[in-house]
């Protein structure tokens, strides 16, 4: 669905991505882990076409999406949840959700909302409060579902743990499982590798801007490296 | 004095405490009195005597215990058949919020029309008047710069750029071509929006600090060039004699070739029906900019303004296209400011440069802040307390910009989101019934 090839980011001299491969296929979760710095969220920016990547290809649904402004990604559905959730603190839940449907033509508003309001009960309660005054795992949710609401095929999650208690990684987890079984494929970039390997089905490992490692969910868990760099300490 | 503590369980306690506040009250109005009231100083000669006024004293304490009393009571009635806590968590302020939420179209409706009934209330003066005039050209200004600074969040500081590109568009058209107000006035408009995006382009990368002064030097060029470029602008000079307005085109002479208002009315002439006209163009175009941000605000465009202000980040990732959203923003800001420009234009029948100076800029960015960014109700309250409070307090107009600063500075500490600082949402949800789980209902359609 998603294919990246031989991907070099700038920073300006920095190379902050040297050369990334990797694919998505239809209806899977794929998660990409590695360490503070290594380049992930510039990888999920970069496919948003901000910033543009300097070599290599982008292809989407077999459409070379390289250098392809974000506002107009988001109409070839895929939706981002950025990293820091992002949500708009002075708009209440419901005008979130509804800047989160700018991009379709309004037509199924209705609907879509009731869907992410059936996901997220929580943001149903609590419509009406600003977005800044939501707790950290209600802005999650808030983001989470905000980028639903573009009805994407392909959804983008930059650390959705990020700052949660476990309890709340849980629900959260679930939560875009559950998404995934709607049929929507998921690339999901995270710190918390346990779980984050455990939800997916194939994930890759990023070191300094370049992918070192990648198999199924199961077989990085189990792999002694990932283990000694990502899973010490326990969970 | 103290706050009573009504307790809504027990009645008798309530009136308990009613008649202990009454006491209260008595005590400290009686103090208060005694000096203020009671004794009076007077001058017998040169020596000074004093004289008893107890009577009225004793009036006048009753009367202020009289009304604690009815308050006390009145709230008793109110509070007493609620529960015991009506509201758990909703704080004074939220209720205050919440109630100003309801009731801010009530507000602004009153507003207007008490707006448009002035210039018939038996206080009006010419003066009023005019001071009113005044005062609507900058919530005009204030609301066209709301859209730029208090909903794209886009700090402009060169705004009377547009204001000036407005005034000069018309009284140019107007002595050079001797093209009508009306047919001016879009003109005007769309010059100054062309202007607005001229700046655009430049600083669609810029935010903040950095924004803020390449907008002042947008600000000052153009003023700059205004006073330089003589044989365009007649430089420092201005330009005087532009047309004043008509009423669609019957003209408010005395006398004229045509026919002139008074005559078209079968009135007396009075050099006050232009006035009033003028009062009423600027409510007009004034009111219709308050129209048009609230409509925009409901709107995709709107919106994007708003999620760009929050966070330009979130933005592309939604798929909102920063670019045409700042344009707009500004394009219809100077719009605004144009239509504005050519009002003040045929009011003040003269423009110079002088009127267009980076102090304009100020004070309407000043209303904007103060009003709380983004409410359309706080910059009238903004305008009102920098345009009329120094107009009545002209006496004092040596202090004014010393007052101005601590104003400022007091406000800035108090309420630092402005004096309507919350943001009023678009749309609000009823809460939803027990038993349908259904849908929720929007009160306004998308
Ligand atoms: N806007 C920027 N300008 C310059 N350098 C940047 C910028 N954004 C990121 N970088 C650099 O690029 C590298 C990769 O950053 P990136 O944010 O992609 O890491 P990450 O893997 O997402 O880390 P984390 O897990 O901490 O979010 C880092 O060295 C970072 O300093
Ligand atoms: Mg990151």
């Amino acid at each position: 669905m998603l294919k990246i090839e031989g991907v070099h980011t700038f920073y300006g001299q920095i190379e902050a991505l040297k050369g990334v491969d990797l694919h998505i296929g239809k209806g899977e979760i794929v998660t990409l882990i590695g360490a503070n710095g290594a380049g992930k969220s510039t990888l999920l920016m970069t496919v948003f076409g901000n910033p543009k990547c300097r070599k290599g290809r982008i292809v989407y649904e077999g459409q070379d999406i390289t250098g392809v402004p974000a506002h107009e990604i988001v109409r070839l559905g895929i939706a981002q949840s950025p990293e820091g959730r992002r949500i708009f603190p002075r708009m209440t839940v419901y005008e979130n959700l509804q800047m989160g449907a700018l991009p379709t033509d309004g037509s199924t508003f209705e609907a879509d909302i009731r869907e992410v309001f059936d996901l997220f009960p929580r943001l149903e309660e609590r419509r009406n409060q600003r977005g800044g005054t939501l707790s950290g795992g209600e802005q999650q949710m808030l983001a989470i579902g905000r980028a639903m609401m573009s009805k994407p095929r392909l959804l983008l999650l930059d650390e959705p743990s990020l700052g949660l208690a476990p309890l709340v990684v849980r629900q959260i987890f679930e939560i875009i499982k559950k998404i995934n079984e709607k049929g929507v494929t998921v690339f999901l970039v995270e710190q918390n590798a346990f779980h984050a390997l455990k939800l997916a089905h194939r994930g890759y490992v990023m070191v300094n801007g370049s992918i070192t490692l990648t198999g199924t969910g199961r077989e990085l868990l189990a792999n002694p490296e990932i283990r000694a760099a990502y899973l010490e300490g326990g969970h | 004095m103290s706050e009573i503590r009504i307790k809504t369980d027990a009645p008798e306690a309530s009136f308990r405490d009613v008649a202990k506040d009454a006491l209260l009250t008595a005590v400290v109005a009686l103090v208060l009195a005694v000096p203020f009231i009671g004794l009076k100083s007077d001058s017998v000669g040169i020596a000074l005597a004093l004289q008893t006024r107890w009577a009225e004293m004793f009036a006048i304490v009753g009367a202020v215990v009289a009304g604690r009393v009815l308050i006390s009571l009145f709230r008793l009635r109110r509070v007493q058949p609620r529960t015991p806590q009506p509201q758990k968590r909703a704080g004074a302020k939220e209720l205050a919020a919440a109630w100003g939420g309801k009731h801010i179209v009530l507000i602004g409706v009153a507003g207007f029309a008490f707006a448009a009934a002035l210039p018939f209330m038996p206080f009006s003066s010419r003066y009023t008047i005019d001071i009113g005039t005044t005062f609507l050209i900058y919530v005009m200004l204030g609301w066209g710069l709301n859209i730029v600074v208090g909903l794209a969040g886009l700090l402009d500081l060169g705004y009377v750029a547009f204001y000036a590109v407005g005034a000069y568009s018309y009284a140019l058209l107007s002595t050079e071509l001797g093209w009508s107000f009306w047919v001016c006035l879009p003109l005007a408009g769309l010059f100054a929006a062309m202007f607005g995006v001229i700046l655009g382009f430049p600083v669609l990368r810029l935010r903040g600090d950095y924004l803020a002064i390449v907008t002042l030097g947008f600000g000052e060029i153009i003023r700059v060039v205004l006073t330089n470029w003589v044989e365009f602008s007649k430089g420092p000079n201005g330009i005087s004699g532009i047309p004043r307005p008509s009423f669609f085109g019957f003209s408010f002479a005395r006398e004229a070739e045509s026919t002139t208002f008074h005559e078209l009315f079968g009135i007396a002439y009075s050099s006050q029906h232009r006035i009033v006209f003028l009062y009423f163009l600027i409510l007009a175009l004034a009111g219709l900019t308050n129209w048009f941000t609230l409509r925009m605000r409901k709107l995709p465009t709107g919106r994007a303004w708003e999620a760009l202000r929050e966070d330009e980040i979130a933005c592309r990732s939604l798929g909102i296209n920063p670019t045409n959203v700042k344009l707009s923003a500004f394009a219809l800001g100077a719009m605004f400011a144009g239509f504005a420009g050519s009002f003040f234009s045929t009011r003040q029948g003269f423009v110079s440069p002088e009127s267009f100076t980076f102090m304009e800029s100020a004070i309407i960015l000043a209303i904007v802040v103060l009003g709380g960014m983004g409410s359309q109700m706080g910059v009238v309250l903004a305008a009102f307390a920098l345009v009329i409070l120094p107009e009545w307090f002209r006496d004092f107009q040596q202090y004014r910009m010393l007052l101005f600063g601590v104003a400022m500075v007091l406000i800035m500490v108090l309420k630092p989101t402005g004096v309507m600082g919350s943001r009023e949402p678009t749309i609000r949800l009823h809460k939803k019934d027990q038993g349908s789980a259904a849908e929720a209902q929007p009160e306004t359609a998308r």
